[in-house]
């Protein structure tokens, strides 16, 4: 099933997938099934769904970390099935926020920070200024020399999402990035998602369980059996 | 400065795996330095019995073992007379036996010889050697290890003979051997009427290449060398390298497949931070350097420490007296480089495939299955 796009939203298109297939173990499980989506420059859209039906794999589809079977992604109008591609995309397009942090425990909180400029080879002024900048925005200016174990779950999750944005990238896939935080720090987290989102002028596409939390994005994306269907959010 | 964190920590959160590899290059770093050293020593001794006071040495052509050359006395004879040579001194190579002492260097020379000539004669008169056939001086330790003094008699192989001198010299072989008038020599060994060699020193040096090619047209059996060219062209020598940097050689690829299952181990368990590297915008190359640094780094502090071992080891034979003017444990500055750059070479191969492998690592699998 083709999904239409949100053509009347004005501004560029920055991820589009055009009839994506993907499945695993050989062709026993499809995931997705022909999925075909376009997403423009700001917009805020949560991917709701059962476990399973495929919110990560179109992820990390328009990350770059995966390939689909059929079809094509494009990122920023680049296609992304190209090595060259994939490492600009990784370094200056795109960030991710996943359920669990995915933090390197034995560094500071700054040096997980910081992993994705020195990828980049940004300079260290430059990447020391805007981590203070993110730090404080994200209120954690004074936790910058702790090690990742003595952060808190909440804490954790915000120095990931001062990673992603490190190198400014317009998009941020977000997956599931409160599905492990409790209800409160969870709203505290979303809250700050969305602001950074807006305020960065990122683009965020998040995979979440959390239907409260999603009604609250521009776009609802329903998917189920590997398809998209698009619901009107409040 | 964040690679550099990312390399140590790496080795900091297993400690006792990467002293475990360190002390694995170091060992191999501390025994290819000692074999090696010992050998080059040993070898540098053996050229320097053969340079003492000469330049040129002639030996007969395509023995793999200079106690197998035979040199005529009629060839000593005729090149002495040449007007280019200063002079030519035969010498008479052999291994003799005495009790509790299977071998002991003996050298048969003429009273001419340097070793003679210009040894520092402790007990005895130089001016004596060679008036008896039963004559016999001695190296210093080995007239320790005979228990012999001036005048008194040694059993030599089926011989005995009257000690007339002791002599010293920096020469371990030379020191630990016995000097015998060069006609008893060929006599005890059943070599009437040749030598081992002759050693020869020009009038002038420049006259080498002339001299070379006269004792090619003239005597087709021998070939004449230069100091330098016999160490490098000598067969056992050759051998004797290639022994020593072989053991060394094997050493440090122990130490390398030390480095190589630490690195190997150290990129199975963190298959995940590969991973989230990976998400983070690191390059193959990048992820590449970080492992190569990391086994890099075991083999610099493996190579530091193992040249800190060897060189007391080296100290130590040093001071084993059994051992004194045998072992020549001068540290030399391309040896000591050759060692640093195979540690270095050896474990940075020790992590190539932990590096590829990490290369493979496909972040979405390893992020989803972790």
């Amino acid at each position: 099933m083709i999904n239409p796009a949100r053509p009347d939203n004005g501004g560029n298109i920055v991820l589009r997938s055009e009839g994506v297939w993907k499945s695993y173990d050989d062709g026993a499980i499809t995931v997705l099934r022909g999925v075909s989506l376009e997403v423009r420059q700001g917009q805020t859209i949560a991917l709701c769904g059962p476990s399973g039906c495929g919110k990560s794999t179109l992820l990390h589809l328009f990350g770059g970390l995966d390939t689909p079977d059929r079809g094509r992604v494009a990122v920023n109008g680049i296609e992304i099935n190209r090595h060259r591609n994939l490492l600009r995309l990784l370094r200056h397009e795109v960030g991710f926020v996943f359920q669990l942090h995915n933090l390197i425990p034995d560094l500071t909180l700054a040096e997980n920070c910081l992993i994705p400029t020195v990828a980049a080879g940004i300079d260290r002024h430059v990447a020391q200024a805007r981590l203070r900048q993110l730090a404080e925005r994200t209120g954690l200016s004074h936790r910058l020399d702790q090690k990742i174990q003595k952060l808190s779950g909440g804490e954790r999750q915000r120095t990931a999402l001062c990673r992603a944005l490190m190198n400014r990238p317009k998009i941020l896939l977000a997956d599931e990035p409160t599905g492990s935080l409790d209800e409160h720090t969870s709203a505290t987290v979303f809250e700050l998602l969305l602001d950074l989102a807006k305020t960065e002028g990122v683009t965020l596409l998040m995979a979440t369980h959390d239907r409260s939390l999603a009604e609250r994005c521009v776009r609802l994306l329903e998917m189920r059996d590997g398809r998209i269907h698009e619901r009107l959010s409040a | 400065m964040i690679f550099l964190r990312l390399i140590w920590t790496n080795l900091s959160r297993h400690r006792i795996r990467s002293l475990i590899s360190v002390a694995g290059i170091a060992f191999s770093v501390a025994a290819m330095l000692t074999v090696v050293t010992i050998l080059q020593g040993a070898i540098g001794m053996f050229s320097g019995i053969l340079s003492n006071d000469s330049e040129i040495i002639v030996f007969e052509r395509n023995v793999s073992d200079l106690f197998f050359s035979n040199v005529p006395a009629n060839a000593v004879a005729e090149i002495a007379s040449w007007p280019m040579v200063l002079h030519a001194n035969p010498v008479l190579f052999g291994i003799v036996s005495s009790a509790g002492h299977p071998i002991v260097t003996c050298f048969g020379v003429t009273p001419e010889d340097a070793r003679i000539r210009k040894a520092d004669w402790l007990q005895g008169d130089r001016l004596a050697f060679a008036q008896h056939a039963d004559d016999v001086v001695l190296g210093e330790r080995a007239a320790e290890f005979l228990d012999a003094t001036l005048n008194s008699h040694v059993q030599i192989g089926h011989s005995t003979f009257h000690v007339i001198g002791i002599l010293k010299t920096a020469n371990g072989f030379e020191d630990g051997g016995v000097f015998l008038p060069l006609g008893s020599a060929q006599t005890f060994f059943h070599k009437e009427g040749t030598s081992s060699v002759i050693t020869i020193k020009l009038r002038n040096k420049e006259d080498a290449a002339a001299f070379k090619s006269l004792v090619k047209q003239r005597y087709g059996s021998l070939i004449a060398l230069e100091d330098q060219e016999f160490t490098r062209s000598y067969s056992q020598f050759k051998i004797l390298k290639a022994t020593a940097w072989a053991v060394g050689g094997c050493g440090l690829l122990l130490g390398g497949f030390g480095v190589a299952n630490t690195m190997i181990m150290s990129v199975f368990t963190r298959i995940r931070e590969i991973a989230i590297l990976r998400v983070n915008g690191f390059s193959n190359v990048q992820l590449a350097a970080m492992i190569f640094g990391e086994s890099a780094i075991v083999s610099f502090f493996g190579a530091l420490v193992g040249l800190s071992i060897g060189t007391c080891f080296l100290f130590a034979l040093k001071l084993v007296p059994a051992l004194h003017g045998y072992v020549d444990t001068t540290l030399q500055p391309v040896v000591l480089l050759i060692v640093i750059v195979l540690a270095l070479f050896t474990g940075v191969a020790g992590a190539f495939y932990p590096a590829v492998y990490a290369m493979r690592v496909r972040a979405v699998e390893a992020l989803r299955f972790e």
